[in-house]
């Protein structure tokens, strides 16, 4: 073989690795009980991937071949495991599955692997950031050194942080289930929570220079899409799809060549993707006639209103207003209030939101919020009050990381000062 | 597996001896423990006797030093615990999310280790 089509084969087989790593590392993780064994064999399967396939070409059924090796793999360890008569009972289930090879590579019972996978990773036991990590590890096949640029931690910090975790679930127990009824609720919020943070590191991008980081959002739209095919009668499951897919139609348009931070009101609406808000905007329908509004349902159908809009001031914020109300009653936050004053600011004026600014400023909560100074500062500058728009305006940088956003707030700063 | 659930509350809260309080928090506590032992749960469980009645113990160099009082002091103080057999953290949380106290203290969830 030249080295140029060694070099596609390589890149067919890291493709083919990224793709099918999830489902089965689940599948292994069902099969073995034991989360690092289970990432540890399906690399060095990968390892052999990458010796083998340049050479005799890629198998047929390259997840059938993974999960085999990775399998014979875990054979052979557990053989030379010093605790071997410990082992013997899972050595006994483990040849069981390989006389069976074939069978379980089937995508039906690779999805309900994969959907206890997902609520293991999740598990509210885990600290969040550890859900994350193990979430794009596990799930979304990244590797950690992908995922430890993403979060912009060296390495060692996320090795150390997966490891830990791993080790949390096999010595505390955390179950390798779908969570029962009474528990279901509260465990498919911590998913949807996981999926939509790294969206949002993704897409806010608190840190560093680039103010979107469109890996994570593709990467979060990805695993947003296996969880909603897993639990189609979930209607927030699609509601978050929606939200995520909305949000990300804008991302081209929210910042300029040179990485300065554009505001939904000055986008150039042209820009933004059509296709993605439409399959937004029809998952969302979908999601709605289910009849049971949730937060991310709201939140999408609030993005869908902004994505349809011709323009800035042609946006109905009335409707708006209505459904931040909405999401109020359910999730009562200062934020979620903050997001409910600046759309009253443009549906009937920027004075009438004032007063709820100035309560929420009060009540302290959000002092160290940099949107919330951003948004005050915002608000304040188009009542005509300079001095305090100047004095918010300060208060927002004193807060604000991203290079991009820092430049549109000087320039502002710069407006009513001016 | 075993987890033992160790149970924090303020004592400063904690109802006061013959009071109606103290009554429902007792059964309470003794309605919970019949259903883990009937249902094969309980290895073990005990209240303790209030942090007033601690004392802490440290050798150095040797030399056994004795303290009056808990090792750390803490808004809420260890007031009892329960060993239960559970199948998973899941199970164990279930569980622990009903220890009376769960309501108005915390419980901290700990599997017991096992050597292999």
């Amino acid at each position: 073989m030249t080295p140029a089509s060694l070099e596609q084969t390589r890149a067919a087989v890291k493709s083919i690795v990224r793709e099918e790593w999830g489902r089965v590392l689940a599948s292994l993780v069902g099969q073995l009980r034991d989360f690092a064994l289970a990432e540890d064999v399906l690399q060095d399967a990968v390892v052999a991937a990458l010796g083998h396939w340049p050479r005799d070409g890629v198998p047929a059924r390259p997840r059938a071949w993974l999960l085999q090796t990775a399998r014979r793999k875990a054979i052979d360890r557990l053989r030379r495991d010093a605790n071997f008569q410990v082992k013997r009972a899972e050595l006994a289930v483990l040849h069981e599955f390989d006389r069976q090879a074939g069978q379980d590579d089937v995508d039906e019972t690779i999805a309900d692997e994969r959907l206890r996978l997902i609520f293991t990773c999740c598990h509210p036991a885990l600290a969040e950031a550890a859900r994350v990590a193990l979430t794009l590890r596990t799930l979304g096949g990244l590797a950690t050194e992908e995922i430890a640029r993403a979060f912009l931690v060296p390495e060692a910090t996320m090795v150390q942080r997966l490891t830990r975790a791993k080790r949390k679930i096999k010595t505390a127990g955390i179950p390798y289930e779908v969570p029962e009824p009474e528990l279901w609720a509260e465990r498919l919020g911590s998913v949807l929570s996981v999926i939509y943070l790294i969206f949002n590191e993704g897409y806010a991008a608190t840190t560093g220079e680039a103010p979107t980081r469109g890996e994570l959002c593709r990467e979060a739209i990805r695993l947003g899409r296996i969880l909603a095919q897993l639990v189609p009668g979930e209607p927030e499951a699609a509601g978050l799809l929606a939200l995520m897919l909305l949000h990300d139609s804008r991302r081209v348009a929210r910042s300029d060549a040179q990485g300065n931070l554009i505001t939904l009101e000055q986008q150039d609406r042209t820009l933004w993707d059509r296709d993605l808000i439409a399959a937004g905007a029809r998952l969302l329908e979908g999601a709605l006639a289910q009849g049971s509004p949730g937060p991310y349902q709201i939140q999408a159908a609030i993005s869908a209103l902004h994505a349809q809009a011709p323009s800035y001031t042609a946006t109905d914020w009335r409707e708006i207003t209505l459904l931040y109300g909405e999401l109020y009653a359910l999730q009562p936050s200062p934020v979620v209030r903050l997001n409910a004053a600046v759309a009253l600011s443009f549906a009937r004026g920027a004075e009438a939101a004032l007063p709820t600014l100035a309560d929420l400023e009060r009540q302290g909560t959000l002092a160290r919020y940099q949107p919330f100074h951003a948004a005050h500062a915002d608000t304040l500058r188009r009542a005509g009050c300079k001095t305090a728009a100047a004095n918010a305006y300060r208060q927002a940088l004193a807060l604000t990381r991203n290079a991009a956003e820092r430049r549109f707030l000087e320039d502002r700063l710069g407006d009513v000062l001016g | 597996m075993k987890y033992m659930c160790l149970i924090y509350g303020d004592e400063a809260k904690h109802p006061q001896a013959d009071t109606p309080e103290m009554g429902r928090l007792m059964q309470d506590y003794m309605a919970f423990t019949k259903d883990v032992q009937e249902k094969g749960v309980m290895v073990a469980g005990d209240p303790l006797e209030p942090v007033a009645t601690a004392t802490t113990v440290r050798v150095r160099g040797g030399k056994t030093e004795t303290t009056d009082g808990p090792f750390a002091e803490t808004k809420e103080q260890l007031g009892g615990y329960y060993i239960l057999d559970c199948k998973d953290l899941d199970e164990a949380i279930a569980y622990a999310a009903r220890i009376p106290t769960a309501a108005i203290g915390s419980i901290e969830v700990r599997p017991i280790m096992v050597f292999d």
